[in-house]
This record gives structure tokens, C-alpha cells and sequence, in this order.
């Protein structure tokens, strides 16, 4: 658990992190939202000490960020950050191994976790181990960043925009693997974005910041339903809320009893996936199948309408 | 231009100044033209080779003094408790460059007496200055993302230097040190007026004894060392930024 109590951050005149106060449950993805500017990414780095704060106290698990040197708490917090920042004269394997190196793990302890992890990632390790960043494509150079800062199994895993320099496709890939893992590990992941739909798919909470401000802090649903301000209105985007709502339901929530005709859709698909499906081919409703392929029933054009509803 | 043509160049060279400095009598027959009333046309005073050795030795030990302190002054003023004295160090390093070697050595033979050590010390002061600048620059203009990796990583300032800071810095710190080498063969060609055994013998030699056989090899092989090291240099630059993963653009 991270408690964020009161935390303040000043640049001279300049108040940066204006009094913010939190508590990021442990085992959950909290994604903080905002403007450049807004003071999100100097609140992550001062869970880090990265930026020490003006004023305030972070706590995680119960005890003060304070209580180790600023070098010790970095070494048990996994950071990844925009644009990778992998060291260009390591190999792939070294970066990885960059912080169990630090923390004195043995030879055999460190090869097992980097080779788990490449494979997680879906790296041979016999052939990228060895290679150089520069030799890796955007994708996987984004990969190794993240398996760098799962290395030394972090409980809490602080990311800055960490898939802001990849393109659509990869993106979305890069954010399911991150879910995925999230759950295999349960690891704690604070992440910063300025990308809203970003921020819908991935948090079970989402922490909105304008002007160093907290503005809202609530899950996904509540803050599409009742944004606290109309800056958080602006952001959410007025015109996309019922689609980023339906985003956010799987289909498999959402089926009716009955059949239809078609090519089913898989129930783990997103609802917002399903209308978009039916409205383009012009159907009123598609079969559902399960994981194993059998049918669960249908959804329909109306249901799917309803749900996009503001909710009660 | 074939690939394989500057490589044999290299070779030749290299092949050409050893037998010139180890049998300089093979070359007499070239040599003798340039000479007048029946004057010696190779060096006669010494041995090339060993004058070759002791310029070398100068200019190495000059250099490697030269380097470790500008590095080291580089990275006390890079870091953030030195940072104040960064203006002063640079018009310190700055002095050393703008002194003539000249004058440097006038001055230093009262203090230290003739021979090798005032020519240590002016290819020291001047030797300084295209290091300081250049592991400044490498120091200064480290990728952003990948320091603030190494922080977050949660290494200390100390393992920051060593394991990225210096790492990436190297090919840069390594041109100014080629620099300095290149500066330094020449210049200590200066230190045999005060007694310093350098190749400057043969060419002061020559310049007092109006043979320009002397000056000539004097001058040449020099140059032709300055050519040799310059070039190993370069490619030992070259291999490092490509260990450190940057594009040499060649």
C-alpha cells in the first residue's frame, strides 16, 4: 500500500505538486492523468525520491520513504521510463540484470531471473541476450525497459509514459503484456500518462492532476460517469465517454440469451469491440463464444446501447 | 578508392620508419644530396632509435599525466559539488593552452634545471587543455533517459561515474586525448633546446650545422609518427563508440 499524504512540491515560486493526498491499494494498477505540466510525473518521481518533496510524507507499506537512502528505496521500486533509457553499452541481458547486479545477487540467481523474464517477454534469451540495445526494434527495446524494472521483483513498479514512444499497434500489445504480468506478479504499478484512453484500459483507479492539483481520484466508471470538474469533462472527452465506457466491460458481461448468426466474438473482447462490430456490418445481434470456443449466447445492438448509458 | 589500399599505406609506413630508425645508413644514398661540403648526411650524434624511444617516452608520460588531470578536474566540476568551479578551472586549463611552449620552458629551466623534466611540464600545460574540454563535453551532453535510468535503478553518483557516465564519455574523452598526443610529438621536438633528448636533436643539429639532410629525418620521422599514432588512435575511438552503441555515422 503507498499512502500519499500531503505532499508538496515548490520550485522556488513555483508550487509544481500542490497538497496531494492518496492511497494506492497494493496489487493494483493506479494510473495518474493529466496535462504536461500538471505536476503527475514529479508526484511519481517523488515516490522514488527522485524529487524530494517540499512538504508532506509518503509511506509505503506503513513506513516512510525517508527511512533508507535515496539509492536503497530506488533499488526496491522498479522505474521505467519514456523512451526506455536503456544503457547503450550494455547487452540487452546486462540492462536487465542492472539492479539484482546492484543488489549483490549471485551469478546463477541473476541469469534464472533475466532468462524468465526475456521469455515472458517473449525474447530468446540465447539470441537477444547478447545483443545490443541498438540492435532491438522500438517494441522490444520498450520490453527490455520493463523487464529491467521488474529485475529485482519489485512490489511497486513506477512507470513515466513508458509506451509514449511507440506506435498504435505495439502500444496496445506493450499495455496488454503489462496487465498480464501485472496479475502474474501482483505488483503495485503506478503509471503516467497523458492519454486518457490509456489511462481507462489500464487502471482499476485513475488519479486525474491539473495545475498540481489532484482533481479527481476514483475508478474508471466514476470518473466517465461524474467528472469532478469540467476540466476532468475536457479530458475524458465529452463526445468518446459512452465508448470509453463500453471500453471498459467485457462481452461476456454483457450477453443475452439467445443465438445469432455470424462469426462469434470471443468473451474476454471488449463491449466497445462488439458494437463496433455490429454497427459496421450492419447486424442487430453476434454469438458469443467462450475460451473453449462454446457458445455463451448473443449480444445485441440495444443491450450494448444500454450499457453505454450514463450509468445511475 | 579499394578498401584494402589506406591499410597498406598504414603497413608501409610503419615497415619504412622502422628501417629508418634502426638501419638509417640504408638510406644514405637519399639522404646525401641534400647535403654540402661532404657533410655526414644521418644523424651522427646518437642513435635515431633511442632518440625516437626517449621522444616517445616524453610525449606518453607528459600525456598520461596530462590525462588523468584532466579528467579528473572534468569530473570534480561536473559533479554538483564542483560545479562552481568549473569558469575557474577552464581559464586555468585555458592558460596552460595559451602559454607558448617556448616560454614555458624558459621558465621552468631555472626553477627545475635542464633536460627532460621542463619539457614534461610544457607538454603537460599544453597537453591539458583538448582532454578538460573534450571529457567536459562527453560528460556534459550524456543521453538524458539513460541517466535517469541509472538513478532510478537506484545507483549511487559514484556508480554512475563508473559504470555509465565514463563508459559513454570514453570515445570523446579518447578524440581529445588524440589531440593532445598529436600536439604533444610536435612540440617536444622544442624541448631538445633545453637539453631534452628528443628528435628535436637531430633537427636543431641540422639547423646549426646548415644541414638539411638532419633537419629533414628529424622532421620526418616525427611527422611520420604523428601520421602512425593518429590514426591508431582514431580507430581505437572508433571501435569504442561502437562498443558504447553509438553511430559513428562512417
Amino acid at each position: 500500500m503507498i499512502e500519499i499524504e500531503g505532499i508538496t512540491k515548490r520550485y522556488d515560486a513555483t508550487t509544481v505538486v500542490d497538497d496531494v493526498s492518496m492511497v494506492i491499494e497494493p496489487r493494483t494498477v493506479c494510473v495518474i492523468v493529466g496535462t504536461s505540466g500538471s505536476g503527475k510525473t514529479t508526484l511519481l518521481r517523488m515516490i522514488n525520491r527522485l524529487v524530494e518533496p517540499t512538504a508532506g510524507v509518503i509511506k509505503l507499506d506503513g513506513n516512510d520513504n525517508r527511512s533508507l537512502p535515496g539509492y536503497e528505496l530506488r533499488r526496491s521500486i522498479g522505474y521505467a521510463i519514456q523512451g526506455h533509457g536503456l544503457f547503450p553499452h550494455r547487452t540487452v541481458a546486462q540492462n536487465i540484470a542492472t539492479v539484482p547486479v546492484l543488489l549483490g545477487w549471485d551469478k546463477d540467481r541473476i541469469k534464472a531471473r533475466v532468462d524468465e523474464l526475456m521469455t515472458l517477454y517473449q525474447l530468446d534469451p540465447q539470441a537477444y541476450g547478447p545483443r545490443y540495445p541498438h540492435e532491438l526494434s522500438g517494441g522490444q527495446q520498450q520490453r527490455v525497459g520493463v523487464a529491467r524494472a521488474l529485475a529485482a521483483e519489485p512490489n511497486v513498479l513506477l512507470m513515466d509514459e513508458p509506451f509514449g514512444a511507440l506506435d498504435p499497434i505495439i502500444r496496445t500489445k506493450a499495455q496488454e503484456d503489462l496487465l498480464a504480468i501485472q496479475k502474474r506478479f501482483g505488483t503495485t504499478i503506478i503509471l503516467v500518462t497523458h492519454d486518457m484512453e490509456e489511462a481507462v484500459h489500464m487502471g482499476d483507479k485513475i488519479a486525474v492532476m491539473d495545475a498540481g492539483k489532484l482533481v479527481q481520484y476514483a475508478k474508471p466508471e466514476e470518473i466517465l460517469a461524474r467528472p469532478a470538474s469540467a476540466f476532468v469533462e475536457t479530458l475524458v472527452g465529452a463526445s468518446e465517454k459512452p465508448f470509453r465506457l463500453l471500453s471498459l466491460g467485457r462481452v461476456r458481461d454483457a450477453v443475452e440469451k439467445g443465438t445469432a448468426e455470424g462469426e462469434a466474438i470471443p468473451g474476454d473482447a471488449s463491449q466497445r469491440d462488439a458494437l463496433a462490430e455490429l454497427l459496421w456490418s450492419g447486424r442487430p445481434a453476434l454469438p458469443v463464444k467462450g475460451d473453449d470456443g462454446k457458445p455463451l449466447g448473443r449480444v445485441t445492438v440495444d443491450g450494448l446501447v444500454k450499457r453505454a448509458a450514463r450509468p445511475a | 578508392m579499394k578498401a584494402w589500399l589506406p591499410s597498406l599505406l598504414r603497413l608501409a609506413l610503419v615497415v619504412l620508419l622502422i628501417a629508418f630508425v634502426t638501419n638509417p645508413g640504408w638510406f644514405e644514398p637519399l639522404l646525401k644530396p641534400l647535403t654540402e661540403n661532404n657533410a655526414p648526411a644521418i644523424y651522427n650524434q646518437g642513435s635515431l632509435l633511442t632518440l625516437t624511444l626517449l621522444h616517445l617516452r616524453t610525449v606518453l608520460i607528459a600525456t598520461v599525466a596530462a590525462t588523468i588531470v584532466a579528467v579528473a578536474l572534468a569530473i570534480l566540476v561536473t559533479r554538483p559539488a564542483g560545479a562552481e568551479f568549473l569558469p575557474l578551472s577552464r581559464s586555468l586549463v585555458n592558460i596552460g593552452q595559451t602559454f607558448p611552449p617556448v616560454a614555458v620552458l624558459a621558465l621552468a629551466v631555472p626553477a627545475v634545471g635542464f633536460g627532460e623534466k621542463p619539457t614534461l611540464i610544457a607538454l603537460f600545460l599544453y597537453g591539458l587543455l583538448p582532454i578538460f574540454e573534450n571529457a567536459l563535453t562527453g560528460l556534459t551532453t550524456l543521453p538524458g533517459n539513460v541517466m535517469e535510468a541509472a538513478r532510478g535503478a537506484g545507483m549511487t553518483g559514484w556508480q554512475r561515474l563508473i559504470k555509465v557516465e565514463l563508459p559513454l564519455s570514453a570515445p570523446i574523452i579518447l578524440g581529445g586525448i588524440r589531440l593532445s598526443v598529436v600536439i604533444s610529438l610536435a612540440t617536444a621536438t622544442i624541448g631538445s633546446t633545453v637539453a631534452a633528448k628528443t628528435l628535436g636533436e637531430v633537427i636543431i643539429a641540422g639547423l646549426l650545422s646548415n644541414n638539411l639532410a638532419f633537419v629533414l629525418q628529424g622532421g620526418l620521422i616525427v611527422a611520420a609518427l604523428a601520421v602512425l599514432i593518429y590514426d591508431g588512435l582514431s580507430a581505437i575511438e572508433r571501435y569504442t563508440a561502437r562498443r558504447m552503441g553509438q553511430e559513428t555515422g562512417e
